[in-house]
């Protein structure tokens, strides 16, 4: 005999009991300290502050942690901290241009004054997986050290006046979008911001598709560098800005040829990219789906998914996608009634007209045939 | 309760801001008021929105009432429940009758409510037109010109090609002769209660950023055609538990031979049904 489903409660708490289990593992192996994950898994780590808003590696490895390393979890935990926290204020605009660099490449260029700078990446290792323990290199120290400065690739085409100008203070001041709706159309600011925080799977598709020829842009990588930036703030009491602290930045400047429309002549446009860390491959791809998201003021024409700044910003979130895609294992039942009651409905009316039919056809015969 | 939190989990700033946008959605019968919605620890599609509004609204002495399919023990129903025990201390119920606040995912409760109650909505899809237009820019001006053609045409190619209108839940109504509106996924069951509710009904949509609301006493039609007027679904069947051939019921698989049998959805309309068929 059924009784009204009830347990709910209990079912919970006994899930979240095997949960802690699964998570901690074996309890003789020694659990994972927030400093190695911090360190052994900084590209993790910095994945999941940038996807998540917030720069705080020590945060950021608790929730990978207690995510069980499934970083759209660990993301979202760090979202929903950050509802908690209260605002005290905005920064200054960062200045990359005063990064303390510690990679800096330019694909468009041979040499570019500063050099180019590999630092740590694994564009060069080969890929083979190394058994055994990791043996601590010692580095050695350049005998030069990296200039103080270095210029941004981009401005050194600027001068040639090759470049689309984008003057510093010309954007309009961005919207915060962690306090209030996305509202299209969206200027670029406001683009930036959402595919900062965009998943990098999703931009790194979108951004793919723009080179196999949907909103094809012909780009190039004009700089990436990634290092150290100073976050300024200017307090109110202060009325001058203080150094709060610095943090590692990836940006990327791509450069893609435009032959011109809308009035503006001929000449190379840029794609702007950022992230939080070390974080190239996400970078990338967001220059690259910034420059196609920038087809209607470039007047050029918009047919793909990419171009389609609705389409893109109301999908690059993860914590969003993650959630609705998920819900779908809520319960529906109320709603499958409706629709199971709809279609037995409409399926006796399809085999009574069917039936209907059937006995039509032949009489109609008889009568052509008395005919 | 976690005291850590603030009390219903979200800042004082974010509740007003919530509050503001709930005047505005109840000043303006049925429009989407777009509101800065925050990230909660919950999922975006399991109710963020509803709980926003629930967290906005509630005080010390409010009880409290979750429902998810119009039942109280459904596991995302009992984990809103559990999570404004935990950051509110609120007192909760699975009585309709005694409850200030109900949430609710899918359903409203077969009991009456009255005037002193305030229904939440937990909302996937705020947009009614959103299936027949995907451009948020598109449907804003829509519902700015109140043009919704594209609407009446989508039912009449219903009647056209299945006799009758096919939508069965989620089904459009024109809230205060102005704004065509989603009741949010409800059976179109639950339509007729809209209509001159006594008690404030507000909807929350947490991922798509929007809230809107039905005032207390205000019209609500469910778009019809004069010779195809609205209807809603009826059964065959009793509640096999309390015996109501007037509550929505759900179909549960009892064996492995297909048997079906057919109970009410709301769980405390049965229980209290029940009761009063045994006294």
């Amino acid at each position: 005999m059924y009784v009204a489903v009830k347990g709910g409660e209990q079912a919970i708490a006994r899930s979240l009991e095997l949960l802690a289990e699964a998570r901690r593992g074996d309890p003789a192996t020694a659990e994972l300290e927030l400093a190695q994950i911090r360190q052994q898994l900084r590209l993790g780590v910095a994945r999941v502050m940038q996807e998540g808003s917030l720069y705080d590696e020590e945060l950021a490895a608790l929730a990978i942690r207690q995510a069980a390393g499934d970083m759209l979890e660990a993301i979202f935990l760090l979202r929903a901290y950050r509802t908690t926290l209260p605002r005290f204020g905005y920064t200054e605009a960062l200045d990359t241009t005063r990064m303390r660099v510690r990679r800096r490449i330019s694909g468009t260029f041979k040499d570019v004054p500063g050099g180019q700078v590999l630092g740590p990446t694994y564009d060069y290792t080969q890929r083979l997986l190394e058994f055994g323990p990791t043996v601590p290199i010692a580095t050695v120290e350049a005998e030069v050290p990296l200039a103080e400065a270095m210029p941004r690739v981009l401005d050194l085409l600027d001068a040639e006046a090759l470049i689309e100008r984008i003057d510093a203070g010309a954007d309009p001041e961005p919207v915060d979008l962690t306090r209030k709706p996305l509202m299209f159309p969206a200027n670029r600011a406001t683009r930036l911001q959402n595919l900062s925080r965009g998943d990098e799977g999703f931009l790194l598709g979108m951004a793919y598709s723009t080179q196999r020829g949907y909103a094809e842009s012909h780009p190039f990588a004009g700089e990436i560098r990634m290092g150290e930036v100073d976050v300024l703030v200017c307090p109110e009491e202060l009325g001058f800005a203080i150094e709060i602290g610095s943090i590692t930045l990836t940006e990327c400047q791509m450069i893609n040829q435009f032959h011109g429309g809308n009035g503006v002549p001929p000449q190379f446009t840029r794609g702007y990219g950022l992230g939080m860390g070390e974080s190239e491959r996400k970078a990338m791809s967001m220059a690259l789906v910034d420059r196609a998201l920038r087809c209607d003021e470039l007047g050029e024409p918009a047919y793909a998914p990419a171009q389609n700044q609705e389409f893109v910003l109301s999908h690059s979130d993860n914590v969003e996608a993650s959630g609705f895609v998920q819900h779908l294992k809520l319960p529906h039942y109320v709603d499958f009634q409706a629709e199971l009651s709809l279609l037995r409905t409409l399926s006796a009316q399809h085999v009574r007209h069917a039936s209907d039919r059937h006995q039509a056809v032949p009489e109609q015969a008889l009568e052509e045939s008395q005919a | 309760m976690t005291p850590t939190y603030n009390f219903a989990f979200l800042d004082e700033n974010t509740k007003r801001m919530l509050r503001r946008a709930l005047l505005k959605a109840v000043a303006i019968p049925g429009y989407q008021v777009p509101f800065g919605s925050r990230e909660m620890p919950l999922p975006y599609g399991w109710g963020t929105g509803g709980i926003q509004v629930t967290a906005a609204l509630l005080g010390p002495d409010d009880v409290l009432k979750v429902i998810d399919q119009g039942a109280d023990d459904t596991t995302n129903a009992v984990n809103i429940r559990r999570f404004f025990a935990r950051t509110a201390g609120v007192a909760t119920t699975e009585r309709t009758a005694e409850a200030s606040v109900i949430q609710t995912r899918h359903r409203i409760p077969e009991t009456p409510l009255r005037e002193d109650q305030i229904l939440v909505f937990q909302v996937p899809e705020p947009e009614p037109l959103r299936t027949l237009e995907p451009r948020e820019a598109e449907t804003r001006t829509m519902h700015a010109l109140a043009d919704y053609g594209l609407m009446h045409v989508k039912l009449y190619e219903d009647i056209a090609q299945y006799g009758h209108i096919a939508t069965s839940y989620d089904y459009p109504v024109l809230v205060d002769g102005r704004f065509l509106t989603s009741p949010s996924p409800i059976p179109k069951f639950d339509n007729p209660k809209l209509d001159h509710s006594p008690a404030l009904m507000l909807f929350g949509a947490g991922r798509e950023k929007r809230l809107y609301a039905i005032p207390p006493y205000t019209q609500v039609e469910s778009l019809a055609f004069d010779d195809h007027p609205f209807e809603i679904q009826r059964w065959e069947h009793q509640c096999a538990l309390c015996g109501s051939g007037e509550s929505y019921l759900d179909e549960v698989v009892v064996d492995d031979c297909g048997t079906r049998m057919f109970v009410c959805s709301d769980t405390d309309y049965c229980g209290e049904h029940l009761a009063e068929a045994v006294a």
